[in-house]
């Protein structure tokens, strides 16, 4: 236990060392650490805000969902409104085109008629002359006799 | 052991506990402990010199396995610090506390080397006498002690100013009071002296009385069959709870350095 001469080469190592470390070991290292606390701590604040991002896509992802369904059934509903309207017109269209037809196949009917009548009439007068004429015996003059003819014609 | 003369206990415990001196000049004072300061210079030159070659290739991204291992030592003795120390502690008192801890660990592990072993090694190397351990020299582990206690002077005036030291000196813990001056004058003188005394001795008796516990346990074992068998034994049972003392009072005095320095930067 002699105190000597090495308590003060010993005391200047120690300055040296602490010198060293303070100078050159502490802050690189601490630079490091705080870089990468840094890096970590940016990193878990993107995490966070990525998080409240998707939340919040996926919020307006349901809402545009909701209101896409929404659109579809309105339109929908439309197309089936419409759709009913086109074959109530549809149906409305067809029942007058029928209804013409059938007016205009009655007026075609009635004319052929009045035609054949009328055809038969004069048949049956050149006949009712033939025969009066045969009847007769004599031919009778049918220009002479023409007002005669027509009110029997008119007669038949 | 080696010298050639007959071995007896004493001459055994002589040898193991005999510095390697060199005279710088006239008188018992200016006498070098060679072994003390090579041994501490070697081991303070490789420990921060790894640290700085880690430091140096230190990366904030992926740390490697040397680097981690690194800041995890660091982070350790930050947390220490902060709890402790409230200032800007990076500028000076956490790195100084780094220091104190790793050369002091490094200094106390070399207890755990086998310790004849280590005496025939330097033997071939031609030193007859030469301690592995720094901190078993009253020399290294006061150095370290008072350079503590100057720094500790340091700052109380550079944070405080000589007035305000003085100020602190005269008039706490007991008050303000003039009749109360030389009393709390004298408190604090005590204090002052006991607390490099103290900061030293204990590491210092700590690593001592390991050292002498294995010399013991190594003259047991030259005893005879039974003798070697136990002091394995023992050997290997303090070696290991030598590595939880070793680690303790390193802590101990970093923790204290710390303190010292604290107090030093706070006002009362």
């Amino acid at each position: 236990m002699n105190i000597n001469f090495t308590l003060f080469s010993q005391a200047a190592a120690f300055a040296v060392f602490i010198w060293f470390t303070v100078k050159f070991v502490w802050p690189p290292l601490m630079r490091a650490i705080e870089d990468r606390q840094k890096t970590i701590a940016d990193g878990l604040a993107a995490g966070e805000r990525g998080k409240h991002q998707l939340e919040l896509a996926s919020h307006r992802s349901s809402d545009a969902l909701k209101e896409a369904k929404q659109r579809a059934a309105d339109i929908i509903a439309q197309a089936e409104k419409r759709a009913s309207q086109i074959i109530e017109e549809a149906k409305g269209t067809a029942k007058d085109e029928s209804d013409r037809i059938i007016v205009g196949a009655k007026a075609e009917v009635d004319q052929e008629v009045f035609r054949a009548k009328e055809t038969l009439r004069q048949q049956v007068a050149d006949l009712a002359v033939a025969g009066a004429a045969k009847i007769l015996r004599r031919e009778v003059d049918a220009k002479t006799h023409a007002e005669l003819l027509t009110s029997i014609k008119a007669e038949l | 052991m080696a010298s050639g003369a007959e071995l007896t206990p004493t001459s055994y415990m002589n040898h193991h506990l005999t510095n390697l001196t060199s005279s710088v000049g006239e008188g018992a004072f200016w006498t070098l402990h060679v072994d003390t300061l090579v041994m501490s210079l070697l081991l303070g030159i490789l420990s921060f010199g790894f640290l700085w070659s880690v430091v140096r290739g230190a990366t904030s991204g992926v740390p490697g396995k040397r680097q981690a291992f690194v800041e995890l030592a660091v982070e350790f003795i930050d947390d220490q610090v902060k709890s402790t120390f409230h200032g800007d502690r990076h500028a000076f008192v956490a790195p100084a506390a780094l220091t104190v801890f790793v050369w002091v660990l490094m200094m106390n592990a070399m207890d755990l080397l086998p310790i004849d072993i280590m005496a025939l090694i330097y033997e071939q190397l031609g030193l007859h006498n030469w301690r592995s351990v720094p901190t078993t020299d009253i020399n290294a582990t006061f150095a370290l002690a008072l350079s503590v206690w100057f720094l500790m002077i340091y700052f109380n005036i550079k944070v405080k100013g000589l007035g305000g030291w003085i100020h602190e000196l005269v008039c706490t813990p007991f008050g303000k009071n003039p009749l109360l001056w030389p009393v709390n004058l004298l408190f604090n003188l005590v204090e002052y002296v006991s607390k490099p005394l103290s900061h030293s001795l204990r590491l210092y008796g700590n690593i001592y009385a390991g050292e002498i516990i294995f010399l013991l346990i190594g003259m047991w074992a030259a005893t005879g069959l039974a003798g070697t068998i136990f002091g394995t034994v023992l050997g290997a049972g303090w070696a290991i709870f030598h590595i939880l003392i070793i680690t303790l009072q390193a802590f101990i005095f970093m923790m204290l350095t710390v303190v010292y320095l604290s107090m030093a930067h706070e006002s009362h």
